[in-house]
């Protein structure tokens, strides 16, 4: 069971964002960036699925920079096999451009699934996971916080608007991981010892552009200031009369 | 002249409102660029719902009804859709940011070559050059995007866009995958309801949520009191991370970065702190209320209106005025 994970450096959820003068792009200083928190969940669930086989291998990869290293280093910790680093040569990738560039080396290798998370929390795009299936003529499942492989056929289950949706299919496929789908493990002084001695190549990424381009990077609209209406059940009658009047909510 | 192509959702024959919502938005954009309005109705038994979308406000609908596409299948329906768009001259291809859309509209995109947007709250039509802005970073912060080429696709977040107001009689317009059931690699084979008459967050008019303030799950009932008080289909029940990662609540009503993304009229914080992580889940809402024993917590930062308070002593008050208030 051949595995592929693709994963991105992200800045962790609870960073302050400041704007790059550019305009273009956030002000990196003092931002601590991280494994995307929804690729965990894909890892680990590579990681079991591979286990389950017992055989195989899980090779995860990113597009980026060089200083993706320790984060792919974290995850060869975590229990992968071999890890990829695609070089973006400091181009900042979009939706289109990252899937292709992924495609284009994924392409180039064995596989019987490929894993992601469901979004990138600083694009917030959840377009790689459907994207690379696409490219590469694959069936994809998405936000999955439940799966099941038997041999070549998986049974896969999401969260729909109201509903739990159940998704049956084969593989090779492309899967990609809600919260919830399991607990990541973390990685133990064996592994990440191992981990020194696992392959971590480095490439250059496909000279793919992006389709896009950022006009703009702000920070959001101040919502106008608020006020406190008063203190405990006394106030509950000003606020019914706010809401009707003032937002007509009611 | 080419035109703005919105794919729409009738899960179980029914069409939803961010659909006339993406149709309004669509709208919006012919107005500007020029072109047509196109509903692509992807699914089986759509007679119901081609006659809804024919007096949506678009120019034309295409249904494209087969046994095949009953079911939601990804691969299946960009298959379908990717049959019949390039006759449809599409610049610009919009889809609500619904679970279908948000996995639906990607594939689309990456066959097209198109860049695409998600879960945008703005579109634009700048100097022959079509564009969305979205929220990112968890919503700390805004970005505008704008297409180098067409077409462009984009997913437009739910309870942002104005509906079309409707009208017009467009004809449908039918036509069939070239493939049967058998061509499909992933498909739903199951679909099941969530428990009782709860109100699907996304598409919930009004939200409820409830924190830690509510000191352990037995008390959650004030929350979902409050959300009945409103009116049967009105409100629906939400919580913070802390609540559902202690085991007080289910994921499914998980309002944050982590969780589900909201956008509603009117959004009530009960004993919620209001970590950032929360704020993205909710910021857009229209009008948001507060209520929290702490007047410093940072909910009180994004609140249009807050009470300190206790949630135990302001709740059933607050759900016996709300009770009172909408049988006006």
């Amino acid at each position: 069971m051949n595995i592929i994970v693709c994963v991105k450096r992200v800045p962790a959820t609870d960073s302050k964002i400041k704007i790059a003068p550019s305009g273009v792009a956030i002000d990196p200083t003092g931002v601590e960036y991280v494994l995307n928190p929804y690729d965990e969940f894909a890892v680990e669930e590579a990681l079991k699925l591979k286990e389950a086989a017992g055989a195989g291998s899980v090779t995860v990869v990113t597009l980026g920079s060089s200083e993706a290293q320790k984060m792919l280093r974290d995850v060869l910790a975590m229990g992968a096999d071999k890890a990829v680093l695609l070089r973006d040569g400091g181009v900042a990738h979009d939706g289109y451009s990252t899937a292709e560039c992924l495609a284009a080396w994924i392409k180039t290798q064995p596989f019987d699934a490929i894993f992601t998370g469901k979004q990138a929390v600083d694009s917030d795009n959840s377009q790689l996971g459907p994207r690379l299936a696409a490219l590469l003529d694959l069936p994809c499942v998405s936000e999955i916080v439940k799966l099941t492989v038997e041999g070549r056929t998986f049974i896969a289950e999401r969260d729909i608007e109201g509903a739990r949706e159940v998704v049956r299919g084969s593989l090779p496929a492309v899967l990609t991981a809600q919260k919830g789908l399991n607990q990541p493990r973390y990685a133990n002084l064996k592994g990440i010892m191992a981990a020194k001695k696992k392959p971590l190549e480095e490439i250059d990424a496909a000279a793919i552009a992006p389709a896009t381009e950022v006009a703009s990077l702000s920070l959001p609209p101040e919502r106008p200031p608020g006020r406190i209406l008063g203190e405990g059940a006394a106030a509950v009658g000003k606020l019914i009369e706010v809401l009707r009047n003032e937002a007509k909510v009611l | 002249m080419t035109n703005v192509v919105v794919v729409a959702e009738a899960r179980g024959g029914i069409v939803k409102r961010p659909t006339h919502e993406a149709i309004g938005a669509a709208l919006g954009l012919t107005a500007k660029a020029g072109g047509q309005v196109i509903v692509l109705l992807p699914g089986s038994g759509l007679a119901n719902a081609s006659a809804e979308l024919a007096g949506s406000g678009a120019h034309r609908v295409v249904a494209l009804d087969a046994p095949a596409l009953a079911n939601y299948s990804g691969d299946g329906y960009a298959r379908a859709i990717l049959e019949v768009l390039p006759e449809l001259d599409a610049s610009v291809v919009l889809m609500p940011h619904t679970a279908m859309g948000k996995d639906l509209m990607p594939r689309i995109a990456a066959r097209l070559g198109a860049g695409m947007v998600s879960d945008a709250v703005d579109l634009h039509y700048e100097g022959g050059r079509f564009g969305a802005t979205k929220p990112v970073y968890a919503g700390k912060a805004t970005l505008r995007a704008m297409a180098k080429g067409k077409p462009f696709v984009a997913t437009l977040r739910p309870n942002n866009f104005e509906a079309a107001p409707g009208g017009g009689s467009a004809a449908v317009e039918e036509r069939k995958p070239s493939f049967g059931p058998d061509a499909l690699r992933a498909v739903v084979t199951e679909v099941v309801a969530a428990a009782g008459d709860r109100v699907p967050l996304q598409e919930a008019r009004v939200i409820v949520a409830g924190g830690r303030g509510l000191k352990g799950p037995e008390h959650f009932h004030l929350i979902e009191d409050l959300a009945k008080a409103f009116g049967p289909g009105r409100a629906a029940v939400g919580a913070s991370r802390a609540v559902v990662d202690a085991g007080w609540r289910p994921h499914a009503e998980q309002v944050g970065q982590t969780g589900k993304v909201v956008s509603p009229t009117l959004y009530i914080a009960c004993g919620i702190s209001g970590a950032i992580q929360h704020l993205a889940g909710m910021r857009t809402s229209r009008t948001i209320v507060a209520i929290n024993k702490d007047p410093d917590a940072p909910i009180f930062k994004v609140a249009d209106y807050g009470i300190v308070g206790d949630v135990f002593e302001v709740l059933p008050a607050l759900t016996a005025a709300v009770a009172e208030a909408v049988k006006q």
